[in-house]
């Protein structure tokens, strides 16, 4: 998967997450959780929804490297499964 | 025969508006099945029943908003005869105390009619008043507002008619008395057979989201104004350590898959809920004059929703849930919080509330005590300060303001200072959790 791929599939989860939220104009760079109205309980959907998509685990040690938009392409890309690179 | 009610789901409720059955007349239904969704200034609720039986009747039909307590369905009770037939409608002179039937918004089915119960003549046996379980705050203003205590439907413990019905009851027959320019008088009932609703066929148009939010507001604000008004609130606030809950919760979370994990909120929740073990007193609703302590615990826990406003559903039996199963339910129920789908119990059921502010950056919550409970926890949100530890030395350490607001009726500071301790006690030992 390119990286433009993996966004493009993690803005489709977040927004089954916090459907209200204007995704368009989300800054790669900034939190998610500085941008759109996500508590605890949201992002932790998020990551299980990573978790079905992309068959990788995200403890939560990482959750951090997976809080923009940005970090998430690079977790993911990285831990990807070799049979889905 | 039983009655199926309008819910009583919180004190901010007066009134509802029953949006669908999704049972029609006949069916069988199950104490605790869903039979009805009620729209009200909240949320959209699935309303449960308390009577296994069968329906005989609907007595409102779907877009009518009535007063908390009025009757919606007649069921009659496993065991007991149908109603009999009522009689064709007969040309000739009116009958002595007409029916009357609100007229109905234009609907694709065959409309429904809405039938006062007292009309019906399906109205609960008369009972003797002297052996009537009512407390004498409701028996005398139930004498001032001229409403039969045997008519009312209680909702206390053991059967106990409380203020609350009476004034429920109250509202019931004043807003039935000022329906005249919708009423029509009819001759007599007809014989016609019940109306085959389905619930496509004639549920009613949910409220436009900006309409809910501005009365969710209101009646946040006339809860809260109520408690303020009414409740003599006290507050009592402690910081705790949450290095061994923490650092317990990591390890824990290790070993399970993602969709298992759990957050730290749930073992806020069940802390408080064994606490309240301890100090059961705190785990009461006030009812007319007096506090009634509650056997079980249900948890209210605060979920925000995302056009602003909060609702307060119940874990139901919080103390005896391991964290998984907390999890598990917690999740759940803010999705469907959020989503638009409780159910009447966890809104009517909860006996103490937990609000927990710290993901909006708040150090210390002093919330107020939401009627007709007697008692508020408030947790602020995480930090690592310096703290000084066993031994004497400092630390840092991730730490936690936990506040009690108490309904000083009901409790003294002493028995809240024991409470917030025990819910310190038990985040100490997170693995008895």
């Amino acid at each position: 998967m390119t990286t433009e791929e993996i966004q493009k599939s993690v803005l489709r989860l977040l927004g089954t997450v916090a459907p209200e939220a204007d995704l368009s104009s989300i800054k790669p760079n900034i939190p998610f959780r500085d941008q759109l109205d996500l508590d605890s309980m949201d992002f932790l959907n998020f990551v299980i929804a990573m978790h079905k998509e992309f068959k990788v685990e995200i403890p939560e040690a990482d959750y951090a490297r997976v809080a923009t938009l940005n970090g998430c392409s690079a977790y993911i890309e990285s831990h990807l499964p070799t049979s889905a690179r | 025969m039983a009655q199926f009610l309008m819910p009583h789901l919180g004190a901010d409720m007066t009134e509802g508006k029953l949006l669908v059955w999704r049972k029609k007349p006949g069916d069988h239904v199950t104490r605790g099945e869903i039979i009805a969704d009620v729209e009200t200034d909240k949320a959209d609720i699935e309303v449960e029943v308390f009577t296994s039986g069968v329906i005989e009747k609907f007595l409102v039909e779907p877009g009518t908003q009535v007063p908390v307590g009025t009757p919606l369905a007649i069921i009659r009770t496993e065991g007991e005869p149908a109603l009999k037939a009522e009689p064709p409608a007969q040309p000739g002179p009116a009958l002595p105390g007409p029916a009357v039937v609100i007229s109905k918004p234009p609907v694709a089915a065959p409309a429904p009619t809405v039938t006062p119960a007292s009309a019906t003549g399906a109205a609960p046996a008369p009972v003797d008043s002297h052996r009537l379980h009512i407390s004498p705050v409701a028996r005398k203003l139930a004498a001032e507002v001229g409403i039969d205590p045997t008519s009312i439907t209680p909702s206390g413990p053991g059967g106990r008619i409380t203020r609350e019905d009476v004034e429920r009851a109250s509202k019931a027959k004043a807003a039935a008395a000022s329906l005249p320019p919708r009423l029509t008088v009819v001759s007599a009932p007809t014989a016609a057979p019940p109306p085959s609703v389905t619930p496509t066929a004639v549920a009613a148009p949910k409220a436009a989201a900006g309409d809910r939010a501005a009365r969710m507001r209101q009646t946040i604000a006339a809860a809260m104004a109520r408690s303020k008004r009414e409740i003599p609130h006290y507050y009592l606030s402690t910081t705790i350590d949450m290095k061994s809950a923490l650092d317990w919760l990591a390890q824990e979370n290790l070993k399970r898959p993602v969709e298992a994990r759990i957050l730290y909120g749930v073992l806020l929740v069940k802390a408080v809920a064994l606490a309240l073990r301890e100090i059961p007193e705190l785990n009461a609703v006030w009812e007319g004059t007096m506090p009634v302590t509650k056997p079980e615990i249900h948890v209210g826990v605060a979920v925000s929703l995302r056009g602003g406003g909060l609702v307060a559903p119940a874990i139901h039996n919080t103390d005896k849930k391991s964290l998984g199963e907390l999890m598990k339910d917690f999740r759940d129920l803010v999705q469907r919080t959020r989503a638009g789908t409780l159910r009447s119990s966890e809104i009517s059921d909860p006996t103490i509330t937990v609000t927990s502010l710290g993901e909006e950056g708040v150090e210390g919550v002093f919330g107020i005590i939401y009627p007709p409970q007697v008692a508020l926890v408030g947790f602020g949100k995480v930090q690592q300060r310096p703290w000084v530890v066993d031994g004497g030395g400092l630390a840092v350490r991730p730490l936690i303001h936990a506040t009690l607001s108490g309904d000083h009726r009901v409790t003294d500071g002493h028995r809240g200072g024991l409470f917030l301790n025990a819910v310190e006690r038990w985040l100490q030992q997170p693995e008895k959790l």
